[in-house]
């Protein structure tokens, strides 16, 4: 599992965007149809990163953003975290609520639990299409929101990385409203060895031991 | 100008006065800061994980409680400062996420801050002030003029000790 991460060719990680993309094409068209309006999704990128570079691809360590959560079990664990800056998670709230924009002020308990939701479709649609590709189970957790720095967040994330390395297998995208300015960040960070299966499942080798 | 020392994620720093030793969004980790006021020598190491004994890699000692500490002491040695004048201010350790099931990895700020604990006792350096567990991420600040350690939130505002 050491080498996990160091051995992924080229090849290895388009597949792996490949499988991604078509995950985050299915949580697109589940956000499309939640929101009642187009959402376009860009093509996942997958990077091995520095811990310490992880909270840059949001915007730094200190960015106060809304975060929710879900750890994933099955045969290839995962965590899944997705972010939105704080004024997009209010005009998300809006529209799922369907009220005008601009409506919501606070993200009071029922707002949160709102925003739970909508990372439990996006993670569900997501998981739900990795699964068909793959074969593999996965299990996820409900989901909990946090509104605190970025950096903060993404701690547990990356957390069982730490046992191997100082670099985490990460791979996010983003999608985009441009009408309403929504915004938001999708991580999916496998946990060590779960890269293996994955790539495995779909009959790629990559081998486990060197 | 006062020159600023960043310290990320499972890294470690020392710093001469008249700097500032900072760590930015420290969520279950740790912040160790330890400072010396006589030499006017402090540093920071901001660990992800309680133990190198659990963990097949242990390249890099910055990143667990029992290993940082050892290394920032000899850090912060060979800069001027004397172990046995060290004094340490701990922050951080929150859990940021709640989520039933999976309490082993959300229980890990928890154990951050007693492993981190040990290690201080272990070298005999007293935590003169600490601000660990809750829910929310800090970001704390090290002037090694003085010593003072400030620690920043969103929600709870900051924090001078």
């Amino acid at each position: 599992m050491e080498g996990e991460l160091h051995n992924l060719t080229n090849a290895q990680k388009d597949i792996l965007k490949e499988i991604c993309n078509i995950g985050a094409g299915s949580s697109a068209t589940a956000l499309a149809h939640l929101l009642n309006r187009k959402i376009s999704m860009n093509v996942p990128s997958v990077r091995i990163l520095p811990f310490q570079q992880v909270p840059e691809v949001v915007g730094g360590a200190e960015r106060q953003l809304v975060g929710v959560f879900l750890h994933v079990d099955g045969e290839a664990p995962c965590n899944i975290l997705f972010f939105l800056s704080v004024t997009s998670a209010k005009k998300f709230v809006d529209l799922v609520l369907n009220r005008a924009l601009g409506t919501t002020h606070e993200l009071d308990k029922l707002n949160r639990s709102a925003l739970e939701e909508i990372g439990n479709i996006i993670s569900g649609s997501f998981l739900t299409a990795l699964s068909k590709v793959t074969g593999l189970n996965f299990v996820p957790s409900v989901p909990s929101l946090s509104i605190d720095m970025a950096g903060a967040l993404l701690n547990i994330a990356v957390l069982a990385f730490g046992h191997f390395g100082d670099e985490a297998l990460v791979i996010d995208t983003n999608f985009i409203d441009h009408e309403r300015r929504l915004e938001g960040y999708y991580f999916l960070v496998p946990e060590p060895g779960s890269l293996t299966k994955i790539l495995n499942s779909l009959g790629v080798t990559h081998d486990r031991s060197s | 100008m006062i020159e600023v020392v960043k310290v990320g994620m499972a890294d470690l720093k020392g710093a001469k006065a008249p700097a500032t030793v900072i760590t930015c969004g420290l969520g279950s980790c740790v912040g160790i800061a330890l400072y010396d006021s006589v030499a006017k020598v402090g540093g920071i190491a901001h660990i992800m994980l309680p133990d190198s004994n659990q963990s097949r890699n242990k390249e890099n000692p910055a990143k667990f409680a029992d290993t940082a500490i050892p290394m920032l002491i000899q850090k912060l040695v060979a800069l001027g400062a004397l172990k046995r004048r060290l004094v340490a201010k701990i922050a951080g350790g929150a859990q940021m996420f709640s989520i039933q099931g999976a309490s082993d990895i959300m229980r890990i700020g928890d154990r951050n801050v007693e492993a981190t604990m040990v290690a201080l006792k272990l070298e005999g350096i007293p935590i003169l002030y600490q601000d660990t567990g809750g829910n929310y991420g800090r970001t704390i600040e090290l002037d090694t003029c003085d010593g003072k350690m400030c620690i920043k939130t969103i929600d709870k505002g900051q924090t001078i000790i």
